[in-house]
């Protein structure tokens, strides 16, 4: 089947839906890829690039809507591309159906089959085809870069010639994918990191950056995790503890890194007017929810305003400015997609309504509306963490005195047994023999188990000892008892040579 | 000639003992070991020399040239030797000190010299009698053995239906003959029940070994090496040989200590091991324990690139390793590593390969230094500061279940605890379970990437990505 990848025609979008090194292992699964001229060159990749992968390139953007059997985007389709769609396409783009029903009706109406990136049902599974977390690292290390931008000092402490500068102070709020990404990236800079987030499990995640993870000075334990690992509205008091940990942290810190968001809902508001006026000047705010209204009261969407002395930073459109690395990320999120629709590799794909990442990404499909899909099973950390089950107990057996002793009166009244009958000749060598063996127990558990093989091999070769019994017979006068012993010799010098020098040359590599 | 007495042979006898002992103690480090393994060459030849000189009397030239023969056989096999190949050189060699013990137990029944008479004569009989049997269960579960670590027989348990009343039939069968014998040597026969228990023997072995899988192969050839040493015993015993007995009592309960440590790596009887039929064999898909999470699959690129990144490195070795020879590239990473300002280190698991101490010999081989190669026991607690794990063709001894699912077939069997640290990554040829038939959970854990392949290809690839 043949890949269309039009250019993006939102302003501003530098992203492209495929680079040349994905576009080449997607025709490893046996599609043809055609790309729009000038595609790729707000994300460096240029048309050249693309064809010396093997895609092919048309000059507009018709042939591509118009041959195509899958067209991959980036930005939900403009009306004027949903018109062009037909009912045998295949539309692979973000889309955010529940922001956009009239687009969604649109496309229904098409009878094409869509699916949106934004729908992949966040489980473990279908964890290499999230967009969305994609997106939102490239966010978070984008908010610090955006923030390192505006900040006028260094983020690392540094002591110098010219006096002693201390390291910035980051708070980040909420520690999701972009969150951790922005923790990571400030960190890296020299930054000492704070992190909140109302979800109690990821504290082991920050802690893991290195981060200081802010605890809140509330009674109850509510867990902030809702359905798909994402925050959920959480309770009035909870929320005033809230506040006033941002309150205090505010007068303290350098820079705001807010990424909370609740699905569905317009973004929380978390950092008040009065915070950023209680905060230093030339302090910065990054609201990565500026899309969703915000968390800061301050911040005006896809701007960078300057209030009270501190620069807010209201961009929706960060992944965006790391065109070449999000559309990468991107691109190959939709491979991994295109790889589980194509399960046959013969660049055929088939839409399994019963696969739980297909039918969940799937928003309508056959002139129908599939969106919303049926809630996802979880199969990623269960949050009502489940009572760990015990850990095998590694419980010492009370050792009672009774084993060992019914052992020894067994073993006395077998060595009486034996002494009443046997002749003491057998007797004297029997004593060797046990001494012998309580020696050879004390040795040997002194042995490294690095050398547990030599031990084998050497061992091997002085049992050959046994050599003594062939040489005792060697000189019968009966001749098949000499030839055994003959034989006897010689099988045990094989080993004797053989076992000593195998030793020699496995001790001599041990080296330190 | 000249020729010794009695006190002069029993002297260096004792002297042959200690240095014996003294051999097997130089083995607790590696700086003394090549000490010990010469005072075992000068205790060997002590033996030999006062043997040839104080009691054989003549056949000097036939004597001299099975001795050149054999000892050039054997520097050309310890020579030629890979070092993959230990677990089969050990348990050749170990058939070779059972043949040796039955032939010395016929030649010693055949003696027409014997001077013993009455409950002397019938202890001496015995002595025979048990001496051949160790010696044949030795030599035919050694061939056996020698078989599966070679390839040449199939690794899998074979399981013959009732196979515990066959164990238990030819056991009788041994006590029975056994009576026999001893009745019919006192009237001056006896050679027909003698042979006939031999085969019982033979055939005991063959089956014993028959019925223990791969993986618990260590405790096999532990066990063998034991038993090699109780028939030098039984020997010595036979032939009232104090140095004979003291040798083959030292072996044996080395052979037996091992076997020991083994079973304990494995969390399992002794007699359960023997018994055999373990899962049933290697490699058999997953069953039960359903395994929710995804596999996440890294290729050699990415693998370079978190190693390259780490600055603690813990390199697990298996069995897969030794299999695709992979020893000398996993140290040319560890160099390329190490020169990078990464702390490299060994992680061993007891039982990991086919022969207590194999992997430790490989990495030797492969000239990694001793001194970052540790034991299972030195390093579990290290783990979670280790950055990366990396696991190469090992699986049960680094299975979660075996902690944390207390009716898991390995429940409690200890294990390289590898998830604590912060990336494990698992090279492996397929999603095969291991030698235990249990699914691993670890392959399934947040923080595990698979690297599928051949280890020494994908190794391979990673060293060239990482120089």
């Amino acid at each position: 089947m043949k890949i269309g990848v039009p250019r993006e025609l939102h302003a501003d979008e530098k992203r492209v839906a495929t680079t040349p090194d994905v576009a080449a292992q997607l025709m490893k699964l046996g599609f043809t890829v055609t790309v729009e001229s000038g595609a790729g060159d707000s994300a460096s990749f240029s048309d050249d690039a693309y064809k010396a992968a093997g895609c092919d390139i048309a000059t507009s953007a018709d042939s591509i809507w118009s041959d195509s059997d899958i067209i991959l985007k980036v930005r939900a389709p403009e009306e004027q591309e949903a018109a062009r769609l037909k009912a045998s396409q295949t539309l692979i783009s973000f889309v955010w159906p529940g922001q956009n029903t009239p687009l969604l009706e649109q496309l229904t109406a098409t009878g094409a089959t869509v699916m949106a990136m934004d729908s992949v049902p966040r489980i473990s599974r279908a964890q290499k085809m999230d967009a969305l977390s994609s997106m939102a690292n490239i966010g978070g290390y984008r908010a610090v870069v955006e923030a390192a931008q505006h900040f006028g000092r260094f983020f690392t402490g540094q002591i110098t010639a010219a006096g002693k500068i201390p390291p910035a102070k980051v708070m980040v709020i909420g520690a999701g994918v972009a969150g951790l990404a922005a923790i990571g990236a400030a960190k890296s800079l020299g930054a000492i990191v704070r992190a909140f987030d109302t979800r109690p499990e990821v504290k082991e995640q920050v802690e893991s950056m290195d981060a200081e993870f802010l605890m809140l000075d509330f009674e109850d334990e509510e867990d902030g995790a809702g359905e798909g690992g994402y925050a959920k509205v959480m309770s009035e008091e909870f929320i005033k503890a809230e506040m006033a940990l941002f309150a205090e942290q505010a007068e303290e810190v350098d820079i705001i890194i807010t990424t909370a968001l609740i699905p569905g809902k317009p973004a929380p508001k978390l950092i008040t007017a009065e915070m950023v006026e209680s905060m230093k000047d030339g302090s910065v705010i990054v609201d990565l929810a500026a899309e969703q209204g915000g968390n800061c009261e301050l911040t005006e969407k896809n701007e960078v305003v300057k209030r009270h002395g501190v620069t807010i930073i209201g961009y929706t459109d960060l992944p965006s400015r790391l065109a070449a690395q999000s559309s990468q990320l991107y691109a190959t999120n939709l491979r991994h997609l295109l790889t589980d629709l194509t399960p046959e590799k013969d660049g055929n794909i088939n839409v399994d309504m019963e696969d739980e990442v297909i039918r969940g990404a799937t928003i309508c499909h056959n002139g129908e509306t599939t969106w919303p899909p049926p809630a996802p099973k979880l199969s990623a950390a269960p949050q009502q963490a489940e009572p760990a089950p015990a850990p095998v107990e590694k419980e010492e057996e009370k050792r009672s005195f009774a084993g060992p002793l019914i052992a020894m009166a067994i073993g006395g009244l077998a060595l009486l047994g034996l002494g009443a009958v046997a002749p003491p000749s057998f007797m004297a060598h029997f004593t060797v023999f046990v001494l012998a063996c309580f020696v050879g127990y004390m040795v040997i558990w002194n042995v490294t188990a690095a050398l547990h093989t030599p031990l084998m091999s050497v061992t091997n070769a002085i049992s050959s000892i046994i050599i003594i019994g062939a040489l005792l017979q060697i000189s019968s006068d009966d001749p098949v008892i000499m030839w055994i012993a003959v034989v006897t010799v010689l099988i045990t010098s094989i080993n004797i040579a053989g076992g000593f020098a195998v030793t020699r040359r496995m001790l001599d590599m041990f080296r330190k | 000639m000249l020729s010794l007495n009695a006190g002069t042979i029993t002297a260096a006898y004792i002297a042959a003992t200690i240095l014996f002992i003294l051999a097997l103690g130089g083995l607790s480090n590696q700086e003394t070991a090549r000490r010990g393994n010469w005072y075992g060459i000068t205790g060997m030849a002590i033996a030999l020399l006062a043997t040839i000189f104080g009691v054989v009397t003549k056949n000097y030239g036939l004597l001299l040239g099975a001795l050149l023969i054999g000892a050039t056989i054997g520097l050309l096999l310890a020579r030629r030797v890979q070092m993959t190949q230990m677990p089969e050189l050990v348990a050749i060699l170990h058939s070779l000190v059972g043949a040796a013990a039955v032939f010395v137990g016929f030649a010693s029944f055949m003696d027409p010299n014997s001077s013993y008479t009455g409950v002397e004569k019938t202890i001496h009989n015995i002595e025979i009698y048990i001496g051949i049997l160790i010696g044949a269960v030795t030599f035919s579960g050694s061939v056996i053995a020698f078989g599966k670590l070679s390839g040449r027989i199939g690794g899998s348990p074979m399981l013959l239906p009732a196979r515990h009343w066959l164990n238990l039939l030819l056991l009788l069968g041994a006590i029975w003959f056994g009576r026999e014998f001893v009745i019919q040597a006192a009237a001056g026969g006896g050679m027909q029940p003698l042979i006939i228990m031999t085969v019982l023997a033979l055939l005991f072995g063959i089956h014993m070994v028959m019925a223990i899988g791969g993986a618990d192969m260590p405790v096999v050839v532990s066990m063998l090496n034991s038993y090699s040493g109780w028939a030098a015993s039984a020997t010595g015993f036979m032939l009232s040989n104090d140095l004979l007995i003291v040798t083959g009592a030292l072996v044996g309960s080395s052979g037996a200590i091992l076997s020991y440590i083994m079973c304990r790596a494995m969390n399992r009887k002794f007699l359960n091991v023997i018994a055999g039929g373990f899962g049933t064999g290697g490699g058999t898909s997953a069953s039960g324990g359903e395994q929710d999470g995804e596999i996440v699959s890294v290729n050699p690129d990415e693998t370079a690139s978190m190693l390259a990144g780490a600055k603690e490195v813990m390199i697990i070795p298996g069995y897969g390793m030794a299999v695709a020879q992979a020893q000398h590239t996993v140290y040319e990473i560890t160099k390329a590593l190490r020169a990078k300002k990464v702390n490299v280190r060994f992680g061993i698991h007891p039982v990991a390969g086919r022969m207590p101490g194999h992997m430790n010999v490989l990495l030797a081989e492969a000239k990694v230094p001793y001194d970052i190669v540790y034991e299972m026991d030195e390093i579990n607690d290290d783990f979670p500061d280790v950055d990366v794990s990396v696991v190469i063709g090992a699986n049960d001894i680094v299975n979660p279940s075996a902690q944390d699912e207390p009716d898991s077939p390995i429940a409690g069997m200890p294990v390289l605890e590898c998830w604590k640290g912060k990336t494990t990554i698992v090279l492996k040829r397929s999603m095969a379970t291991g030698y235990a038939g249990v699914q691993n959970p670890l392959f399934f854990k947040e923080n595990t990437r698979m690297l599928f392949g051949d280890a020494k290809e994908t190794l391979d690839q990673v060293l060239k990505d990482l120089t």
